[in-house]
């Protein structure tokens, strides 16, 4: 292996369904185990919002699309020598098989570094794969591909019956069926073969377990697993989805033993250097006289969601090892960073259990399907430790921060679907509906039978249900024993109280009376067996003594944003990170109290102590009973621990930055709205109305649309725009409950305003530094989906000081100390607050990378008063921010985002102007330039109108432009040569869906008239059609216009190739 | 029902006593294995002690059938677990392990803290312990005792048919030892401890009545009605408990194999006799390696192997004549020596596994092809 100076990393992009933040973890862990090396970092990654694309990480960053075209330029100028392909998912991994394939790795000499080309080619082919195993003799399941009912029928024959039909390329698992017989397999193929050119028949592994092995090996061949996981949901269901646990808590030594040496021996066969991932399908009641029946079904020669979990649960640094490894390290010369005396080259021993429970956000999509199944649908995760599996499961569920009190919330129950129907179909409710149950007498074998979950689970779900039934209905009967018992088994001093009628406070006192407490532990990777120099923690009633002694006045908590979820994601690690870093300046040890294992904040060197906890009320109280720190951050992990603001400060917790009481009057709307009056700052008209009538009777004097929505949330859950009476009072009817306690939000909503953002840092009411930033779309588009342009472009400068101005008012007049962000609306001149957050936004990675201040370093300042004036120079170039989304993954959902906030993700791009910067933020979040035709559908005559500049100029470009009847009849009568498709609806050819299949169509357009619903139900077919089909979609005419400006003026050829440190 | 375990340090941790209820003494240590329970409760390495498991969920899979354990008994002392899982579920299940110590009346507790049982040990060493359950009873050291003869085999028994014949030295063998023997296609003869395949006189007892007798045999036995003939190729040392210095028979039998140079591969309490028998020198390890992650590094390679250990001696002097085989990478301790020019090999971890992993199993094959 020849000398590697400087590496070449691809990164993963935007956070979207099934790439998530594991991919910063694994990224930045790459980068600081290359660095110490003496290797020079280049990083091309987009995301933003990533830790890995700070300063203090790649020697070069490039904040520009992963594809291959763009990897190849950076190449070119950069010239590195190696690339690594394995730590940025798939993303990363499909750009480098393109690189290689296309032979620009060739010519560039640049040695793939860690595992090889040809194995992960192998791995990529399914085929190829399962051929390569059975050379091995290893089981995979078998399936094979049948163009028609009678090759079908020859294929289940051979496989056996029951037997599996998936239709091919069908979505959603569409059309797909178990059949127990020829007849039944008839029916199913036959159904199937009407919409899919074929069907796939394969082995049926009915409710066989899923379980894995992280396996990590050196060019020496040394192996190790660093850990197996067991999926507490049967095969079916993916791993991203499942409830997993680790390590595995139903095998035997022997199923252990025998799983674990045919992973090795599949990594030694494939030659992995690095880290792989093995994926087994085992049956848990095989026939008798088999001692084992398994099916290896996937394998993963890279890091993945399961070895950032992996890692996460053993305290094992996968990630940063696996990068040693490729620069051809061996094992043994690794240290074991945790406890820093023993070997990398071992495997740990966990004295605890883990479980990982995803969370999901499907009600956030119109429409969207809930059933989960084989591929994924949620949005993140987090990860419950404790020392008995109840302790771990509970906390993992109120880790979701979704109001869930533990493993028997029913508050997802009683929508009207039998237990039975909710066992049977996986849901996200299911879990609940196991605990409901059990409640209701369900014997054990029939979930079991219904579900294919374990019994062993199951029974320990029982236990909890069980514990629970036993709780007194009055507190003087709780004994101490009892208490403590629920304690281990991690019921919430809330949830033990609702039985009584008491507090989770009043619990906690009587708790204390007990001497109650939680232990706090360590993860030290060997259970103990050497003392351990880790800051790795976690609290659990299962024990008698703490491994660590407090921070005291040394420490600062900073509270971290939980699960990642719509509405809150990896920015908010980006600043518990940056916090983390800066308290070193005051001599403070950061402790961060985490929950999620995709983060870097729970990496074991990001800072001096790290609780993997929950953020609930509770615990955070525990850790501050403990540590007794200096004070607690809540303003930098977006609105969770912004939430706990005013119950901590009853506690008698010192918080850092502003005082919770200005914090409730910028989040209460009454509240705030008299302060804004006072202050005779502009804001919309608004009114909180418990009854229907008082809702109609505001909506007629301030007129049409109006915006609904319930306070105190992030993205807005069930916000929705009206434009009449009939559409308000469907919507009270159908979906909101209005009552005196739960008020119903009416604003006025002002059409074709401009949406502007102001983000800040304070101290002591007194502005330290600002930034504003412009909304590329007009305002009904939620500012979490909204593209972000820097500087602004059609800004007013006195908007702009208008701005600035109500800034330090509201910053004097809340005594804001930390970061900030407000929200506005402008209209001819006009300027109005929509809102106020009192910590920092979501924007800030983006703002402080983009004018290289690091507000987060500012607003850390700011809590010890140190901070500075500071002047902000305007960037000579242009970044905007895009929202990824992920409508792909949510079948059935309506892609057109609106004031609910559907992205799952962002990057940011720079370049000479706006359309530079867009053209390439577009083309990194999955849009392309199109080269084959063009769809448009322009709904309404003021959107047709507005739209026909942009349309000329998408005229100019010689593509084909397909259109529906009535904008098609607008565009000729322009001048503008179109072909008409028909509707989907209207089943006459030729038809969109048609041209959308025969690939002819690679942009679409579909602008709606927001008045006309019915319009939008007609168009929702068409809309979803274009995802289904990956066709790039652009639902808003703002968005549309700037992306057809950006095409007209751009091409690859001169989007420039320029790293972050060249633009700043 | 509430019991207790007291350590020598008179430190007393309450826990609930769920086995047979009996009091019970010995050397308390503790496994950070995380699977395998009924191995290890099996291994007769563990005789005396009081196992403490780390990983804290202790029962999930119940207890299989006889045929899967290491020998025919649960061979602790007693043991602690901090969560006890009555509620196993496995296809192999023939008892929960509860019900299982009952009967082989073994006490156990449920104590919490198992973490903060572990550091003890690891601070302060190894430490004498007892269960007490009713009666309070005296401490008791084994390792003042011949462990090793309460958990060898009386009996002489062959196995298996293949044209090698090894014998394996029970010193409290681990039945994975002669089924990964047998799996490589050699006959074995289990023997005592104290039984010299040398020595002409040695009368042998209880052997199968079936066994044939085997022409060309060094080893004859005349003066019994079930005596035999055998004629054998090489020599395991298993593994076994206590101290290696009181095995001091099968030191001899192993200068013996040395002196004829017959090969021997020793394994765990095996590797130390063979340092012994060597002119080497064993000392007692301040709380030992009862693990399934231990790193040994094969000398003069990049190899290292992830091993199974149960051992509180190691072997502190190589005896002339061998070199050091394998290191342990976390602490740098003796994992196995081997004759510079003569098939003599030891390993201080567990090539047979049971429980954890397999990885070293080629430790048989080499032996073998030695032979």
């Amino acid at each position: 292996m020849k000398k590697i100076n400087k590496v070449l990393i691809l990164g993963s992009g935007a956070l979207k369904i099934g790439e998530a933040g594991e991919f910063d973890y694994s990224g930045s862990q790459a980068i600081k185990a290359l660095k110490e090396e003496g290797v020079k970092t280049i990083l091309v990654n987009p995301n933003i919002a990533t830790i890995q694309t700070s300063d203090l990480l790649a020697d070069k960053v490039y904040f520009l699309p992963i594809y291959k075209y763009f990897a190849e330029k950076v190449i070119e100028k950069e010239k590195p020598d190696g690339i690594l392909l394995s730590f940025g998912g798939q993303t990363a991994l499909n750009c480098g098989i393109d690189l290689y394939k296309s032979g620009v790795l060739a010519k560039h000499n640049l040695q793939i570094l860690g595992t090889s080309i040809s194995a992960i080619l192998l791995t990529e082919d399914r085929e190829k794969f399962a051929m390569h195993l059975r050379k091995i003799n290893i089981p995979t399941p078998k399936s094979m591909a049948a163009r028609n009912l009678n090759e079908a029928i020859k294929y289940a024959k051979e496989i056996g019956f029951p037997t599996m039909v998936r239709s091919g390329f069908a979505l959603g698992g569409q059309g797909s069926g178990i059949a127990q017989n020829l007849k039944e397999l008839e029916e199913i193929v036959k159904h199937a073969l009407s919409f899919s050119p074929q069907v796939l028949i394969e082995q049926y592994l009915h409710h066989f377990k899923e379980i894995e092995y992280e396996v990590v090996r050196d060019k020496y061949d040394n192996c190790i697993t660093v850990c197996n996981m067991e999926n507490m949901d049967p095969l079916g269901i993916h791993t991203g989805e499942s409830v997993v646990v680790a390590p595995s808590q139903t095998l035997n030594n022997f199923e252990y033993q025998t799983l674990r040496n045919i992973s090795i021996k599949i990594v030694r066969s494939l030659g992995i250097v690095g880290e792989c991932n093995v994926q087994f399908a085992l049956n848990p009641e095989p026939t008798h006289n088999t001692p084992i029946d398994l099916y290896v079904i996937e394998v993963n020669a890279r890091l993945s969601r399961s070895s950032a979990l992996a890692s996460k649960a053993t305290g094992y640094p996968l990630a940063y090892v696996a990068a040693k490894l490729s620069l051809g390290k061996n094992l043994t010369e690794i240290k074991n960073k945790i406890t820093g005396v023993t070997q990398a080259c071992f495997e740990p021993a966990m004295d605890y259990v883990v479980v990982k429970i995803p969370r999901w956000d499907i009600e956030k999509f119109k429409g969207a399907d809930e059933k989960i199944g084989s591929s994924m649908k949620s949005v993140g995760e987090v990860m419950g430790i404790g020392r008995r599996f109840e302790e771990a499961y509970q906390k993992a569920i109120r880790m979701l921060d979704l109001d869930f009190d533990g493993g028997t919330s029913d508050i997802l129950l009683g929508n009207g679907k039998t237990i039975k129907n909710l066992l049977e179909v996986p849901t996200p409710k299911r879990i609940f509906a196991i605990a409901q149950a059990i409640k209701e007498n369900i014997s054990i074998s029939t979930i079991y039978t219904l579900t294919g979950i374990n019994p062993w689970y199951l029974e320990r779900i029982k236990n909890i249900v069980l514990a629970e039934k036993n709780i007194p209905k009055n507190i003087k009967n709780l004994t101490k024993d009892q208490l403590l018992y629920l304690k281990k088994l991690g019921f919430s001093d809330k949830r033990i109280g609702q039985f009584m009628g008491q507090t989770g406070l009043k619990i906690r006192s009587l708790r204390k009376k007990y001497k109650i407490t939680p232990s706090i532990f360590q993860i030290d990777t060997l259970a103990g067996e050497f003392e351990a120099k880790t800051n790795y923690l976690y609290l659990t009633y299962n024990g008698n003594h703490n491994d660590i002694t407090p921070e005291k006045e040394k420490g600062v908590i900073v509270l971290g944003s939980g699960p990642y979820r719509i509405g809150s994601s990896v920015e908010f690690d980006w600043t518990c990170v940056n916090v983390a870093n800066n308290l070193k300046k005051y001599k403070k040890s950061s402790i961060i109290i985490n929950c999620n294992p995709e983060t870097v904040s729970t990496d074991y060197d990001i800072s001096d102590r790290l609780y993997f906890e929950e953020l609930t009320f509770e615990r955070i109280a525990d850790i501050y009973d403990f540590e007794k720190p200096y004070g607690v951050v809540i303003s930098v992990g977006g609105q969770t621990p912004n939430n706990r603001a005013s119950s901590l400060k009853a506690y008698g917790a010192r918080i850092l930055g502003t005082d919770p009481a200005n914090i409730d009057k910028a989040e209460n709307r009454s509240k705030f709205s008299k302060l804004l009056d006072n202050l005779a700052i502009s804001q919309p008209s608004w009114e909180k109305v418990s009854n229907i009538i008082a809702a109609i009777k505001f909506c007629d004097r301030v007129g049409y649309p109006v915006l609904l929505r319930p306070s105190y949330v992030l993205s807005g859950t069930l916000m929705r725009i009206c434009h009449n009476k009939e559409e308000l009072t469907r919507f009270i009817e159908e979906a909101a409950h209005i009552s005196k306690e739960y008020p119903l939000t009416i604003s006025k909503f002002i059409e074709k305003a401009k949406e502007i953002e102001l983000d800040a840092v304070s101290q002591k009411g007194e502005l330290i530094t600002s930034i504003i930033t412009e909304h590329i779309e007009n305002a009904g588009v939620h500012s979490g989906d909204s593209s972000i342009v820097l500087p602004t472009q059609r800004v007013y400068s006195k908007t702009e000081r208008n701005i600035e101005r109500i800034g330090i008012m509201l910053a004097k007049e809340l005594n804001i100390s930390g970061p900030f962000n407000i929200q506005f609306l402008a209209k001819d001149n006009r300027l109005q607050v929509i809102e106020i957050n009192l910590r920092s936004s979501r924007t800030f990675p983006f703002i402080s990378k983009v004018t290289k201040v690091n507000f987060i370093g500012l607003a850390t300042d700011s809590f010890f008063g140190k901070a500075r004036k500071h002047e902000i120079k305007m960037p000579d170039f242009t970044a905007v921010k895009v929202a990824q989304f992920s409508f792909a993954r949510i079948t059935g959902a309506d892609p057109m985002p609106g004031v609910e906030m559907a992205s799952t993700g962002e990057v940011a791009c720079f370049g000479d102007d706006v359309e530079e910067a867009f053209l390439k933020a577009e083309i990194a979040v999955g849009g392309k330039i199109p080269e084959k035709g063009i769809f448009i559908s322009l709904g309404g005559e003021k959107n047709k109108i507005n739209f026909l500049e942009s349309a000329e100029l998408i005229a100019k470009l010689n593509i084909s432009i397909y259109a529906t009847e009535k904008t098609s009849k607008f565009l000729s009568q322009n001048g503008i040569k179109t072909e008409k498709l028909y509707k989907l609806h209207e089943k006459k050819s030729p038809n969109i869906l048609e041209y959308f299949l025969k690939n002819k169509v690679d942009l679409a357009i579909n602008i709606v008239d927001a008045n006309l619903s019915k319009d939008i139900d007609d168009d929702l077919a068409l809309r979803r059609a274009a995802i289904d089909h990956n066709i790039q979609l652009f639902t808003n005419i703002k968005k549309a216009s700037l992306f057809a400006r950006a095409l007209s003026s751009k091409n690859l050829d001169n989007l420039a190739i320029k790293s972050w440190d060249e633009y700043t | 029902m509430i019991g207790k375990l007291i350590l020598e340090d008179a430190s007393e941790f309450e826990g609930i006593s769920l086995g047979a209820p009996r009091s019970i003494s010995g050397e308390v240590v503790f496994s950070t294995g995380m699977v395998g329970y009924p191995e290890s409760l099996t291994d007769p390495s563990y005789k005396g002690q009081i196992l403490i498991f780390t990983y804290p969920l202790i029962g999930n899979y119940g207890i299989p059938d006889k045929k899967y354990w290491e020998s025919d008994k649960i061979q602790v002392s007693g043991f602690i677990v901090s969560n006890y899982i009555d509620t196993p579920y496995h296809q192999e299940m023939t008892l929960t392990l509860r019900k299982w110590a009952v009967k082989e009346n073994v006490p156990f507790l449920e104590i919490t803290d198992t973490r903060l049982l572990t550091q003890k040990i690891r601070t302060k060493g190894t430490m004498l312990g007892k269960i007490i359950t009713k009666d309070n009873i005296n401490f008791y050291d084994p390792n003042k005792e011949n462990l090793v003869a309460q958990v060898s085999t009386k009996k002489v028994i062959q196995k298996g048919n293949g044209k090698k014949t090894v014998i394996l030295i029970d010193c409290g063998a681990k039945q994975n030892i002669e089924r990964s023997l047998l799996k490589r296609g050699v006959r074995v003869i289990t023997v005592p401890w104290n039984f010299d395949p040398f020595d002409p006189k040695v009368h042998l007892r209880g052997v199968p009545q079936a066994q044939p007798h085997l022409e060309g045999g060094r080893l004859k036995q005349s003066e019994s009605h079930d005596s035999f003939e055998v004629k054998f190729d090489g020599i395991v040392v298993s593994n076994g408990p206590g101290d290696p210095k009181m095995a001091t028979k099968t030191i001899e039998t192993i200068r013996k194999a040395l002196a004829s140079k017959i090969p021997v591969l020793g394994i765990c309490l095996g590797h130390q006799l063979l340092a012994l028998a060597g002119g080497g020198d064993t000392q007692k390890l301040k709380f030992g390696h009862r693990s399934q992650n231990q790193p040994c590094v094969l000398e003069k390679t990049k190899r290292c192997y992830i091993t199974t250990q149960n051992h509180g001696f190691e072997v502190s002097k190589i005896p002339k004549g061998f070199h050091k085989w394998f290191t342990n990478a976390n602490d740098n301790s003796n994992e196995g020596i081997i004759h510079q020019k003569l098939p003599f090999m030891s390993v201080q971890f567990h090539p047979e596994a049971a429980p954890g992993p397999e990885d070293t199993g080629w430790i048989f094959d080499y032996f073998l092809e030695k032979i």
